[in-house]
């Protein structure tokens, strides 16, 4: 495996116990984050990105597939082994008001990171949280206080400063940024990718937010229904989405300076399918724009898998009919800002057949 | 109570290291010429069988009492409270196996368990702690696996699990401090039910053997002429009620800090309801509010959320309240439709909601205008709706009470209203409970449920934040649907200002619980005079904008909700800030028709070409 220090996954299935019967949340993932790099993974909730953080991290073990950080992997499910992938992989949970235990103070919360594989006398210690708390850009005053006392931004740093405390080879932020105000994202984004810079681990910088992802990653990996359906550098996959869902999901996020997006225009047909019972071939297909339910004659759709085909490639699209890279973004359809977007009729043929 | 549980428990702390001390040689002497005697002067309680002073012996008799039925509550929290807080902290097979062990150790009676326990220990005071530990050790095994299971589920026992802490850091750092309260609580009861089973098992000779002797050997001892003599068998029962009693009232002192905390009730301000009758009422305007305010007490404090809030909706308009976390819009929006607590404290100028002023309604009119006039859309669709009930019945209740309409007729309105959300398989649909359905068909069904009304004002509070981007959008094009065909005003409240520049008409921007700036939406991105809207637009990332420089970060942090300072809210933060902006609050005041802004010194409007050159200017 060529995964250097960073994490590869590979084939990564991951099972529920659903009411009904095993639910597939993770399906064969395979994904490569080379060391000192970010990968976001995008999606839709559940679409599984979030399992699959648990599965890395070992709160959810894969029934299938190999996990490896730096070429090794880390299974078992003793105490020792859990340990040891600590040692390696950490996350970054979503809510920093619950992922930190309201009853220990920052210096507390840090300093028991910091000693979970060092011993650490109490100058070493102390020294520590002093070095953690200002590589991720808060005061030392912070130290002593408990985290209703902190604002969710700086709680969110807090949870960061305890998770990169061991010195992890891969880090995995779990939607990081959704639940803190517009005014602190950028800064918590700032100071994640100055931190990567130096440390030098790997993350997977999962979000449904585009914009942050397009802030701190260098590769985009779009997960629908427990697959990957596309995946590529950052600029590739966000400036010419290949994928219809991708495209799709591009062209939802609203935009405040691209202008008014025409009203109604009809996004995706049908409902998300029932997890526990997906659709056969392309997973995409029964919603997809450009699929057999739009375009007579593509019923291999919903016979094949487009995945294996997709797989190796640098701008990995798993469809049997991508857009091209020369086909309009979906800004390019949005309505000039100045025209209300209530009266603009719809633009037929937007879409390539 | 506090002080009567501390005497009580005081007195007997005293009794139990003194007793034995003061009175343990008088109530071991015997006296062969005054046995088995009644009360006298001498003897108030009377003497036992080998002439002892029976008042002497029941006050001595308190440390060996209360010692065996401390130390069996202890011996038995300790076992139960470790093998339940061990089931948060295994693997899923032990945890599992250590539950069924202990609902099987709960099948048992405990005090036939005790009984068992202290036949087979051997009688004596020995044997009766241990049985007893064992006999009380199942309840608190199972009173901490449910209280551990829920702290077992937090996202920080997540994160120390994926350190990789060892088994009893996690047992002793997180799980045990977080169940202390209710544990505590659980084991002084115990010790009085402790000490009531001891004296019990000594009562039946299974306890403390002669030439020893407790409350219970002493109440049985006593019990033998209670037809001639009373008071000597009713005399230890007393002392055990007592210190029972004692027992249990420690139990809900405990209980009570724990629950209790200082709740400051708001100060009387006065009550600004002056009935301005001067302006006339609008047929236009829907909703009219002036200087709103909401003062709420909470454990930290008097917080005053909303300071002043003035806002005007016109019908079919589509206002967008935006503002961070804490600027008080939601709680301002529930103001309005009168959903706060009770102990929060609402007044206002002027409150008119379709024409009527607020005052001039009784309160049954008033709920009666406000439940067929507004509909609310919240946040979670998840728990919005009521999960037992079905949806029929839950989107054709408020139609059926306030407009009468009969039931098949209700269920037609509510089919037509689910085919226009985009959900045509309606019967089905109202057959079928709230989990059945994704969180975007729930909020689908919720846009359904309020039209049913056909209300004037919506208000949908964070209706799309718990959605995924593209149901984010077929609702926001839902609730536009809605205003148009019906001509309901929409109050659209969320903290995501692209969606809302992109969606409504008209944006009220709130900060420190003030609306700072209220402006067409389309002149959001380029056209905003405050600086903390300048801000806040500048802040926001965007995809079909370059990637570099990156978003701004607005310094410092939002302003004190408990403060009471003057002035203008953002002055610490604004970059543009005068000296009179530390003491003077501005007010919402006309730039230009449409464009109200609350600054002593606006920002100039910005040159034509958007926003990424304001910002430039910020810099």
């Amino acid at each position: 495996m060529s995964g250097g220090g960073g994490l590869t996954l590979y084939e990564v299935t991951v099972r529920h116990q659903g009411p009904f019967g095993p639910i597939t949340a993770v399906d064969g993932v395979s994904l490569e984050v080379p060391r000192g790099t970010t990968v976001g993974l995008v999606g839709e909730s559940g679409s599984g990105k979030s399992t699959l953080a648990r599965a890395i991290v070992g709160l959810d073990p894969p029934c299938s597939g190999r996990i490896a950080v730096g070429g090794r992997e880390y299974g078992g499910r003793r105490e020792a082994d859990r340990r040891r992938l600590g040692q390696q992989v950490q996350l970054v949970f979503q809510d920093p008001d619950t992922a930190l235990d309201p009853r220990m103070t920052v210096r507390q919360s840090i300093a028991e990171a910091a000693g979970a594989f060092v011993r650490l006398d109490r100058r070493g210690r102390e020294q520590r949280v002093g070095e953690l708390l200002e590589l991720v850009g808060l005061d030392a005053g912070c130290a002593g206080r408990l985290p209703r006392q902190l604002s969710g931004g700086q709680r969110q740093r807090v949870a960061v400063a305890r998770a990169v405390a061991v010195g992890p080879a891969v880090l995995i932020a779990d939607e990081v940024t959704s639940a803190l105000d517009v005014s602190v994202r950028a800064a918590l984004l700032a100071m994640l990718r100055d931190l990567q810079r130096r440390m030098g681990f790997a993350m997977l910088f999962i979000s449904h937010d585009l914009a942050a992802v397009r802030q701190v990653a260098d590769a985009v990996a779009v997960m629908y229904l427990g697959r990957i359906v596309e995946a590529a550098s950052t600029e590739s996959l966000l400036r010419g989405p290949r994928h219809p869902y991708t495209r799709t999901l591009l062209s939802a996020v609203p935009s405040l300076h691209a202008g008014r997006r025409p009203a109604e225009e009809p996004l995706l047909a049908g409902e998300v399918p029932d997890p526990a019972s997906p659709p056969t071939g392309c997973r995409f297909h029964p919603r997809c724009p450009v699929g057999p339910a739009r375009h007579a004659g593509r019923d291999v759709c919903a016979v094949r898998d487009p995945q294996r085909d997709a797989a190796g490639k640098p701008h990995r699209a798993a469809c049997h009919f991508p857009y091209r890279a020369d086909d309009r973004p979906p800004q390019a359809r949005r309505v000039p800002p100045d025209d209300d977007g209530d009266r603009t009729p719809r633009t037929p043929g937007d879409l390539p057949s | 109570m506090g002080v009567i549980t501390l005497a009580m428990l005081g007195s007997l702390a005293v009794l139990a290291v003194a007793g034995a001390v003061v009175w343990g040689q008088q109530a071991d002497r015997p006296d062969p010429s005054a046995v088995l005697r009644g009360p006298t002067a001498g003897h108030p309680l009377g003497t036992d069988r080998l002439g002892r002073d029976l008042l002497a012996r029941l006050l001595a008799a308190t440390w060996p009492s209360l010692l065996p039925a401390v130390a069996a509550t202890l011996l038995g929290a300790a076992a139960g409270i470790t093998l339940g807080a061990l089931t948060a902290v295994v693997g899923g097979r032990a945890a599992r196996l250590l539950g069924a062990l202990i609902n099987l150790l709960l099948a048992f009676p405990a005090l036939l368990v005790a009984m068992f326990f202290a036949a087979l220990f051997g009688a004596g005071a020995g044997g009766a702690v241990f049985a007893l530990a064992v006999a009380c050790a199942p309840g608190f095994a199972r009173i901490t696996q449910t209280l551990a299971a829920q702290v077992a589920g937090t996202d920080f026992m997540a994160a120390a699990r994926v350190l990789g802490l060892r088994r009893h850091r996690l047992l002793l750092r997180h799980v045990l401090p977080h169940i202390a309260e209710p544990l505590m609580l659980n084991t002084a009861v115990a010790a009085g039910s402790a000490l009531v089973a001891l004296s019990g098992l000594s009562f039946l000779g299974l306890g403390v053997q002669p030439p020893s002797y407790d409350w219970g050997l002493m109440l049985s001892q006593g019990l033998d002429r209670i037809y001639t003599e009373p008071l000597p068998a009713v005399a230890p029962g007393i002392a055990i009620v007592y210190a029972t009693v004692a027992f249990q009232l420690l139990g809900e002192m405990l209980a009570g800090a724990a629950v209790r905390q200082a709740r400051p009730r708001p100060e009387e301000e006065p009550v600004a309801h002056a009935a301005r009758a001067d302006r006339p009422a609008s047929t236009d305007h829907v909703l009219e509010v002036e200087d709103l305010r909401v003062v709420l007490p909470t454990a930290d404090g008097v917080v005053r959320p909303v300071r002043g809030v003035t806002l005007t909706l016109r019908r079919g308009e589509l206002v967008g309240l935006v503002g961070e976390s804490g600027s008080g819009k939601s709680l301002a929006a529930l103001a309005v439709a009168d959903l706060l607590p009770d102990d929060a404290r609402v007044t206002w100028t002027t409150h008119r909601f379709l024409g009527a002023d607020a005052e001039s309604l009784t309160r049954e009119q008033r709920r009666r205008q406000l439940a067929t006039g507004m509909a609310l859309i919240f946040q979670n669709p998840a728990s919005a709706f009521n999960p037992s009930l079905r949806l029929g019945r839950q989107m054709t209740e408020a139609v059926r009470a306030h407009r009468g309409t009969p039931r098949a007729e209700a269920v037609e309105q509510a089919l037509a209203q689910l085919q226009r959300v985009g959900l045509p398989a309606g019967r089905r649909l109202l057959r079928s409970r709230p989990f059945q359905l994704s969180g975007g068909q729930r909020q689908r069904v919720a846009i359904a449920a309020a039209s049913m009304m056909r209300p004037d004002l919506i208000i949908a509070d964070e209706p799309t934040t718990a959605l995924d981007v593209t149901v984010q959008r077929q609702i926001m094009d839902l609730l536009r649907r809605v205003r148009r065909e019906d001509a309901t005003a929409i109050l659209f409240i969320s903290h995501d200002i692209a969606l809302v520049a992109d969606a409504c008409d008209r944006v009220l921007v709130m900060y420190g619980g003030t609306i700072v700036e209220n402006l067409p939406a389309r002149e959001l991105a380029a056209g905003a005079r405050h600086p903390y809207t300048r801000m806040l637009v500048a802040s926001v990332p965007d995809l079909a904008a370059d990637r570099d420089p990156p978003p701004l970060t607005i310094e410092g942090g939002p302003p004190d909700p408990c403060g009471t300072a003057p002035g203008c809210p953002f002055h610490d933060r604004c970059p543009h800030r005068l000296d009179r902006c530390a003491v003077d609050s501005p007010v919402l005041s006309p730039l230009r028709p449409e464009h109200e802004v609350a600054c002593w010194r606006p920002l100039p409007a910005a040159p034509l070409g958007g926003a990424r050159e304001t910002e430039e200017v910020e810099k």
